[in-house]
């Protein structure tokens, strides 16, 4: 049995997302860019939202989003991620939870 | 126009059904907003439910409550990278009712539950996100939502707006959450047939099992794994302290992956189909990290709060317990015709120090600090323990005085003798 891809996991799970209306944006993309080390963002966030490009830019896609809270709570140097949740219905919706 | 309440609860998980219930069964009149399409669709858990704390609002919640398990053995591993050394505790006692506690799908007991509470008499609104506090001064004066025309006014705001607790973050009643403060954990859930999660766990009926596991599987971090039965279902998770998870840079679904991978684990799961994969933070910063929870107007209440015992892994008993106290709090002083400012609201915090809640927090108040400064117990002693288990029942002819004292050797190279006792005397003091 091979891992699973977060893409294929994320697969399994319902959302509605708000087009057009991302809920998480990064404030100042310079910072991740040029001041920001770790970039822990990119290797936590357990939807893989944030991805580093080849030219160190970091890109965030909030589609897949479980709405947890990680990235803003980890990014405590920069405070560079302006996280709100998304408009109501909209989203992550938990068939489980 | 807008519309005035007795009291408006946000959120609806455990804390806000437990507050909207109780408020609005007194006879208040409440509204409840949740930004999900329905209760329970937002909200993660593990999930164990502890009956006591729904009992006390809801003594029949058997009756119709979407339960999948009652518990009947607890199983503790410690792992390394192909073992698992372990204390199952399995008892008949734990089969005769009322049950004392059962796995649940949150999505389905939080709309359960949320029925129970528009019964009670509540408003509750679904798909409405709450952006922002109304305040006149320092007084919480209603609320303001993303719906059109959506301010509402209330004598009383109750956050139960989970751990992340936008609000009460904005209005300044607390600080943001620190890394070393709140758990990340993520989940998925395996479907299979009910008699293979049956005969893979020697249960039966509504039979079940949890394994919580901690050792090599958090790559030294200070986290836990755990794996419960539910009906034609497994649910398996990882969780550890995101400040650890920050450090270490590892990828919370590498690190399920390779816990699912883990030989004691994987043919436990073998065959399932994989249905939803879920994360959320738990908010383990104790009795230390716990915010202001009353002022002029507002309370909070559940995870928002930090009322969560991550030593005993109880969070949704103590979300009840606080939304249920709040309540009654603003019920007795409602019927009083008091004022609900900051002086009056102080008496939900003390009630709840005569309550389980604030006691079990303060006696594990030093928990966090110990585990964060010395990661051995979750690095050297699992491997250590294990060690010793195969020493010993290993049989290849060297007689068992040699064996201990080459397990003995073992622990004292890899923790001085000092460092073992001094690591003794910390969990002992922690746990006191």
């Amino acid at each position: 049995m091979s891992t699973v891809k977060v893409e294929e996991r994320l697969f399994q799970n319902r959302y509605r997302v708000d087009s057009g209306h991302p809920h998480i944006q990064i404030k100042d993309n310079e910072i991740c860019h040029s001041k920001c080390q770790g970039k822990e963002c990119t290797h936590l966030c357990p939807a893989a939202c944030y991805t580093q490009e080849g030219n160190g830019r970091v890109v965030l896609i909030t589609d897949g989003c479980l709405e947890c809270g990680t990235c803003r709570i980890i990014c405590n140097e920069h405070h560079n991620v302006a996280w709100e949740y998304p408009r109501g219905g909209y989203g992550i919706l938990f068939k489980f939870g | 126009m807008a519309e005035h309440f007795d009291a408006i609860v946000i959120g609806a998980g455990p804390s806000g059904n437990a507050a909207a219930y109780t408020m609005a069964k007194g006879g208040l009149k409440v509204l409840q907003l949740e930004r999900g399409e329905y209760p329970g669709s937002k909200n993660v858990q593990g999930a164990i439910l502890y009956s006591d704390a729904l009992e006390r609002m809801i003594p029949d919640f058997r009756e119709d409550a979407p339960l999948e398990r009652h518990i009947i053995e607890q199983r503790m591993w410690i792992l390394d990278d192909n073992s698992h050394i372990a204390s199952h505790y399995r008892s008949e006692e734990f089969n005769k009712q009322p049950y004392n506690r059962y796995t649940i799908l949150r999505a389905q007991f939080d709309k359960w539950f949320s029925t129970k509470v528009q019964e009670a008499g509540a408003l509750v609104i679904n798909e409405t996100t709450v952006t922002d506090l109304l305040m006149d001064k320092n007084r919480v004066i209603g609320v303001r939502t993303d719906r059109v025309d959506g301010e509402i006014y209330a004598d009383v705001v109750v956050l139960a707006d989970g751990v992340n607790s936008l609000l009460a973050k904005k209005a300044g009643f607390h600080a943001e959450l620190q890394p070393k403060d709140v758990a990340l954990a993520v989940k998925e859930i395996h479907f299979m047939p009910t008699e293979t999660v049956e005969s893979r766990f020697n249960i039966s009926g509504d039979e079940g099992v949890v394994i919580e596991m901690a050792g090599k599987i958090t790559k030294g971090m200070m986290g836990t794994g755990f794996l419960y039965t539910n009906k034609e279902s497994l649910t398996v998770g990882v969780g550890c302290m995101l400040s650890d998870f920050k450090a270490s840079k590892v990828s919370p679904y590498t690190l399920l992956d390779e816990m699912k991978q883990h030989p004691s684990i994987k043919p436990l799961l073998a065959g399932g189909e994989m249905k939803e994969y879920t994360a959320h933070l738990i908010p383990e910063g104790g009795y230390e990290a716990m915010p202001q929870i009353y002022g002029d107007g507002w309370m909070i209440v559940g995870d928002s709060g930090m009322f969560v015992n991550a030593v005993h892994r109880e969070g949704s008993n103590l979300a009840m317990t606080t939304g249920r106290i709040a309540a009654e709090t603003v019920l007795t002083l409602k019927e009083a015709r008091k004022d609900l400012s900051a002086r009056n609201l102080s008496a939900y915090r003390a009630a709840l120090d005569e309550t389980f809640v604030m006691k079990d927090l303060k006696k594990y108040r030093r928990m966090p600090g110990v585990f964060h400064k010395n990661p051995q117990f979750f690095t050297d002693y699992p491997d250590l323990v294990s060690q010793a288990a195969r020493t010993m029942l290993t049989v290849d002819g060297i007689d068992k005085k040699t064996k201990e004292k080459q397990i003995r050797k073992e622990f004292s190279s890899r923790r001085s003798l000092v460092g073992l006792l001094g690591d003794a005397f910390k969990m002992w003091r922690a746990f006191e």
